[in-house]
């Protein structure tokens, strides 16, 4: 049995709607990671190529930039390193931290 | 209140019921003895008669499909079909019901193959009895008719789908006179459809037909038997409105001089008309028969069934399908269920019958019953009208 | 046509915190082509990884309307959303421009999905379809599909001592959409954001059905790095593969020519599923592929020219 109270069938949604958009949001995934992505802002050129092919939208960018990682749902696939056009990459895949 | 009297086949009069309603969609597949309702409703389309978007789609699982589409939209969508089109449909059923949308479609009773046949029996839609769809059976074309006017506010109601049913050929081809309400009246019956979440609302966005693990499934099912176990309200309360309205009496079955009846007849459809004249015949020679013709299936009017028969002797339950349970058809499983906690309880036989559009006489039923009355049928289950 | 700048102004409408497989291609284009709508949408999917992953109740990545029904009816499903939509508007009911896109697998639009994809493209509903194509029955656990490649290993056709993987070419299915003469049918392929938005924008402006089948890597099925499926996207296109091409009133475009057109080998290569091409015994399978490669690209280019 679970601790957090799951909710009764009368708590529920009419016809198994899910009325919250996004609330994926809230659950997270960075947990899934053996490796993470470490932005090097000074060398970053803001392409914004990371965040239009990161699978997870875990490339956070404000006004055009990107400022860093959501580690809450990165799951470490790495395409972001991969697709990173600039030379020694500004942003690189090292081992999650035990 | 305007009295419009026509003359009119099952079909013709479904499909004016359905103009009437004015849906804001129909997505349709033709099949034999269904095909003319989506006919007909598809001219009054082309003469701009109806409002509807009609979908003339490409087989009847897309019809279910496009129709839950539309309805989950926020729409009023409804359809018509038989036989192998319903079974074609059977999976989206069970998510119309499950979806909670108040889908309506008719559905003109036609055998279920295997053999393909085109005629009348009741295989098809209680092949489909355990889907969640509320089913209301018709006895003729006026019947029909007035079921689908209220089909739609008990959907609405119940927010669950709802079909209504006239037997193939039978009705769906015969003519008969009917008694029509309004355009305006009917309007002013159905009121405006206020869709709960509808996919179209942009600005709430919605995720429908989500994924549940163990977790979650068995609560959302069991809102769902909920939804169904309140029906009967729905039903009754519409029923009701109805009749005070227009004056034609409708409840969840019909008891025809059952107040004193000691060999009850229950059947379903076109059937029961034949079987009340059956029922008169034995009158007449002093034997006290009666007739409960069902109209809500699904739910099963159980409490109301046992009331029914409280007094009752001796109970022919004549099925329009076999159940290929090893033991009869669908009804005769309903009625004996029903009856199990009743002490003492009355004697029930099962008389499979009609199956593929075998006719059924008066002598046919009066014979029947006569025998039951006499004590002269053996066998528990019983198959009336094939050579054997 | 867009920039990544002007793309990153608008709002995601498909959240993180879903269940794809880490690289998975399909949550980054499914980002793509909602980015790329300019109007409101309603989407549908047919069963499949997508609606899987992206909505565990209760829990949802969509921040659009979004309905799952069943697995071979998202164009069904979808024609009477848009019906409704029609209907509603007709009446006066309802304001405003909404556009419809129906996504499905390759499994519910090559397969299961052909029938009611065939009727929605020929009563013209105005929508897109969005084939997200990983070339098999990928949620299920990689069986094969009428879109998975001659020669490629899944588990119902599998590489084994007798038969080396799926017997059949694939069909193919961005030609018979095209059979149905629709205002507009694409191919792309993951790792063309821009070729992707370009054509989605195109797409939703006709005013009839569009049809875009989209390479979708899957590291689970096709077995490579997580971090490779952009650059198998893109060597798709570099191959010839998988022609980016369109068909825009009946027009034929090519939208990417190779300056140096790689061997098939080079994408096979990449992935464990063709592994067991490459021993000798099974080279003339890849040598069939690339021959038929070359036969496709050479008929497509003939259709550019007319």
């Amino acid at each position: 049995m679970k601790d957090k109270k799951e909710p009764t069938w009368r708590e529920l949604p009419l016809r198994g709607l899910i009325l919250e958009a996004g609330n994926a949001d809230k659950y997270e995934t960075g947990g899934w990671r053996s490796m993470r992505p470490v932005h090097i802002a000074e060398k970053c050129i803001h392409c914004l190529q990371c965040w239009i092919y990161c699978p997870d939208s875990s490339i956070i960018v404000k006004d055009g930039k990107v400022v860093g990682v959501d580690y809450k749902h990165c799951k470490g696939c790495g395409i972001c390193e991969k697709v990173c056009p600039v030379k020694g990459k500004a942003i690189k895949m090292e081992r999650e931290a035990k | 209140m305007e009295k419009l009297i026509v003359a009119k086949t099952g079909n013709e009069a479904m499909a004016e019921a359905m103009r009437q309603i004015n849906p804001d969609v129909v997505a349709a597949y033709p099949i034999t003895p269904a095909t003319e309702i989506v006919q007909i409703f598809a001219q009054f389309v082309a003469d701009g008669r109806v409002h509807t978007e009609f979908v003339a789609v490409e087989s009847e699982h897309s019809a279910m499909s496009a129709c839950i589409g539309a309805s989950a939209a926020g729409s009023r969508a409804m359809t018509a079909t038989s036989s192998q089109g319903l079974a074609l449909m059977w999976e989206m059923l069970y998510i119309a019901s499950a979806l909670r949308l108040p889908i309506v479609m008719c559905v003109v009773n036609r055998s279920l193959s295997a053999p393909i046949n085109i005629h009348c029996d009741h295989s098809d839609t209680m092949g489909a009895r355990d889907s969640g769809w509320i089913q209301l059976y018709s006895e003729n074309p006026q019947e029909g008719y007035d079921n689908v006017i209220q089909a739609v506010s008990m959907a609405e109601k119940a927010l669950l789908p709802v079909l209504v049913t006239v037997d193939g050929f039978i009705i769906s081809h015969a003519m008969e006179r009917l008694e029509m309400v309004s355009d305006s009246e009917v309007k002013k019956f159905i009121g405006e459809y206020q869709p709960q979440y509808p996919l179209l609302d942009v600005e709430k966005p919605v995720t429908l037909g989500a994924l549940d693990f163990t977790d979650y499934f068995f609560e959302h099912k069991r809102a769902q038997i909920e939804a169904m176990n309140q029906a009967e309200e729905a039903v009754n309360g519409v029923s009701r409105e109805f009749s005070q309205k227009f004056g034609r009496r409708y409840e969840l079955f019909e008891s025809y001089r059952m107040d004193d009846a000691e060999v009850a007849m229950i059947a379903i459809g076109s059937t029961a008309g034949t079987a009340k004249i059956a029922i008169d015949e034995l009158r007449s020679q002093k034997i006290k028969a009666g007739l409960i013709k069902i109209r809500m299936f699904r739910p099963f009017p159980y409490k109301e069934i046992i009331k029914a028969l409280s007094k009752v002797k001796k109970v022919a339950v004549f099925d329009r399908a076999d159940a290929l349970n090893s033991s009869g058809g669908p009804v005769f499983m309903e009625i004996k269920s029903a009856l199990y906690k009743q002490s003492p309880h009355p004697e029930v036989v099962n008389f499979v019958y009609g199956l593929g559009g075998r006719d059924i006489k008066v002598k046919d039923i009066s014979g029947t019953l006569k025998d039951l009355h006499l004590d002269k049928v053996k066998s528990e289950v019983n198959y009336l009208g094939v050579r054997e | 046509m867009a920039s990544l700048k002007e793309l990153a102004k608008k709002e995601d409408k498909f959240s993180g915190g879903h269940r794809a497989c880490a690289g998975c291609s399909v949550p980054f284009l499914v980002r793509q082509i909602l980015l790329a709508a300019e109007e409101p949408v309603v989407v549908t999917s047919a069963t499949g990884c997508l609606e899987v992953f992206s909505t565990i109740f209760p829990y949802t990545a969509w921040k659009v309307p979004f309905f799952h029904s069943a697995f071979e009816n998202s164009a069904a499903t979808s024609s009477g959303i848009e019906a409704a939509y029609r209907s509603l508007k007709k009446q006066g009911k309802i304001k405003g421009e909404i556009r419809f896109i129906a996504f499905g697998g390759d499994g519910g639009t090559y397969d299961i999905g052909l029938q009611s994809l065939s009727g929605a493209l020929e009563r013209g509903h105005r929508f897109l379809y969005v084939c997200y194509n990983n070339q098999a029955y990928m949620n299920t656990g990689i069986q094969r599909s009428g879109a998975t490649p001659r020669g490629a290993s899944t588990t119902t056709a599998p590489a084994g001592k007798v038969i080396p993987g799926k017997v059949q070419f694939s069909k193919d299915l961005t030609e018979i959409v095209a059979a149905h003469g629709i205002p507009f049918v694409a191919q792309t392929a993951a790792g063309y954001w821009n070729d992707l938005v370009t054509k989605v924008q195109k797409a939703l402006a006709k005013d009839g059905p569009s049809f875009i089948n989209v390479f979708a890597p899957c590291r689970l099925g096709w077995g490579y790095d997580p971090s490779m499926t952009v650059d198998i996207g893109k060597m798709s296109a570099e191959t010839c593969y998988w022609p980016l091409y369109e068909v825009d009133e009946g027009k034929y475009k090519i939208n990417y020519t190779p300056r140096e057109k790689k061997p098939v080998e080079e994408l096979f290569k990449m992935q464990v599923r063709f592994k067991h091409l490459f021993k000798p015994e099974n080279k003339h399978i890849i040598e069939q592929t690339q021959s038929y490669i070359d036969t496709k690209w050479n008929k497509l280019l003939k259709k550019c020219e007319g």
